[in-house]
């Protein structure tokens, strides 16, 4: 019914589900070493919106990679509920953007992808559930490229939640959207995030969409990236976005990131 | 077949289908129709008695239906096509996925694939004929080279080619490396295998036709060099090739449906 912050979210407490601990990276490219990722240090509570903000090409996609195992730190290391991250899991789904979903398969083939070790009537059913959910009610036997860019990227959310994971990675989901879609988008994860009660790992380098969407704001500097302030939102959901609070956080992140917001 | 797949079309295009439609159904007929004028006006202005005339060559193909061989000899050289060529793909889709997915292994087959690939299946007849002997064997074998080389490049450019972030994704899901393979790098690099497999097809056709007039006493290669040996019936050599034509053609239209299945046409047209 009533969209209000959550008991846990924002404020303090709560069980910690994911841990960052030193987590540097160097590349060594062929103008050598390109230090990343500047120690990292990080704690995700169980069922937070955090939102890792940062300018382009400062290394903020990096460090979701090795969050969600794709790739290994120099040093350091992530855990989550306690065990190190050795490589990826279906317990954690990363979300690309829209392009993530498979050209080949439809809409129900996507949706039912990592669903293959359910018997037939349950993995029917948890399709159709997130059919529901993200809205493609109709669209089953569709192909990606007969959709929208919103809609699939809807799809790609919707075959992440399938499996039921407890955490979510989501690298600039809504970047090649519209900004109608992505305003639109937005209000979607929310809702989706309030019914399902995922943990969220959210990369932007959009200072709005982290304050319209987060429980807690972590701003990275250029590279390498160093976490250089975390901003709690106190806003509860859903959130005004001309209130007083809602644009002294934004303007703070403004100043705190060292751009003009005045054109 | 063509007029079918090109009444589709209009229908998403709205209101231009008629014109859609006369242009996909007449052009053609002009173009076929004109080249005809211009076979028949060459044969007549030239006086040649070597080269046969559209009528002649309509007349032969008729002559050779009446005799009854034909469909023994397109079924001939079709079977050997259908068990070159499939050789061919059954072996040329895994070596082309492994080189694809395994760099190690592309590098090192790589140089050997390149250098086998630009000889004509031509130039191993010699080694054909002398190892397999004059017969289906070394005319099956000239076509299983032809139709090898493109599609174990077609396939390794395909798989190559496969965005890491299907990869990743598929990872992510917790597949096997088995399963990695058969649910989302073949998938994702069937566009490209069809291609190659299409130009393969293609080739294996225009292989057959050597093959036959050197390896065998059937099939519509052996029809046209037989033609010509008893009794000089050019007119019969060119009913053969015009048979030829057909048949390639229609093997190509097939393969093209392939290509507009739905869950690849997505790799055929740019969004």
């Amino acid at each position: 019914m009533n969209r209000t912050a959550r008991g846990d979210g924002g404020g303090g407490g709560g069980e910690v589900k994911l841990a960052l601990r030193g987590v540097s990276m160097v590349f060594q490219g062929d103008a050598g070493r390109v230090p990343t990722l500047d120690a990292i240090d990080l704690e995700v509570r169980r069922g937070e919106l955090v939102c890792i903000l940062g300018p382009s090409g400062c290394g903020k996609s990096t460090l979701l990679n090795i969050v969600a195992g794709f790739i290994a730190p120099t040093s350091g290391e992530v855990r989550i509920d306690g065990e190190p991250v050795r490589g990826p899991d279906p317990r954690r789904i990363f979300v690309f953007q829209e392009r993530g979903v498979f050209p080949w398969l439809t809409v129900e083939g996507n949706i039912g992808f990592g669903l293959g070790g359910l018997p037939g009537a349950e993995r029917r059913a948890r399709i159709d559930r997130y059919v529901e959910l993200v809205g493609l009610r109709d669209f089953e036997h569709t192909y990606p490229h007969e959709l929208s860019g919103g809609m699939k990227q809807r799809l790609e959310v919707a075959r992440a939640l399938a499996v039921e994971p407890d955490v979510l990675y989501l690298d600039e989901p809504f970047g090649a959207l519209d900004s109608i879609t992505r305003l639109t988008m937005r209000v979607e994860l929310l809702r989706i995030w309030e019914a399902e009660r995922k943990t969220i790992l959210f990369v932007t380098h959009d200072i709005e969409e982290s304050v319209q969407l987060a429980d807690r704001v972590v701003v990275l500097s250029a590279r390498p990236a160093r976490i250089t302030r975390i901003v709690e939102i106190d806003i509860p959901h859903p959130r005004d976005l001309s209130s007083p609070r809602y644009l002294e956080l934004r303007d703070g992140i403004f100043e705190e990131i060292g751009v003009a917001h005045r054109i | 077949m063509s007029p079918i797949g090109s009444s589709r079309r209009p229908k998403v295009e709205g209101r231009r289908l008629p014109r859609a439609a006369i242009e996909g159904l007449l052009l053609p007929l002009l173009g076929i129709g004109g080249g005809l004028a211009v076979w028949h006006a060459a044969v007549v202005w030239s006086s040649t008695r070597v080269f046969p005339s559209p009528l002649a060559v309509a007349s032969g193909i008729g002559e050779l239906a009446r005799r009854g061989v034909l469909p023994g000899y397109i079924a001939s050289s079709l079977l050997r096509v259908a068990v070159g060529y499939g050789l061919a793909a059954l072996a040329g889709i895994p070596l082309g996925t492994v080189m694809g997915r395994y760099r190690s292994a592309g590098t090192a087959l790589n140089p050997v694939v390149q250098l086998l690939r630009p000889i004509s299946p031509l130039a191993w007849i010699p080694i054909a004929i002398l190892t397999l002997g004059v017969g289906d064997g070394a005319a099956i074998f000239l076509i299983f080279l032809g139709a090898f080389f493109p599609i174990v490049f077609a396939t390794m450019n395909g798989v190559i080619a496969v965005p890491a972030m299907y990869v990743q994704a598929g990872e992510n899901f917790g597949l096997s490396a088995g399963a990695l393979l058969w649910r989302v790098i073949l998938p994702a690099a069937l566009p490209q295998v069809l291609s190659g497999l299409r130009i393969a097809l293609g080739i294996a056709w225009i292989v057959v036709v050597a093959a036959e007039m050197l390896a065998v006493d059937s099939g519509l290669g052996y029809l046209i060099i037989d033609a010509r040996n008893a009794g000089k019936r050019y007119d019969l050599v060119v009913a053969g090739m015009v048979l030829i034509g057909t048949i390639g053609l229609a093997l190509d239209r097939l393969m093209r449906r392939l290509e507009r299945l739905r869950s690849v046409r997505w790799g055929f047209h740019n969004e």
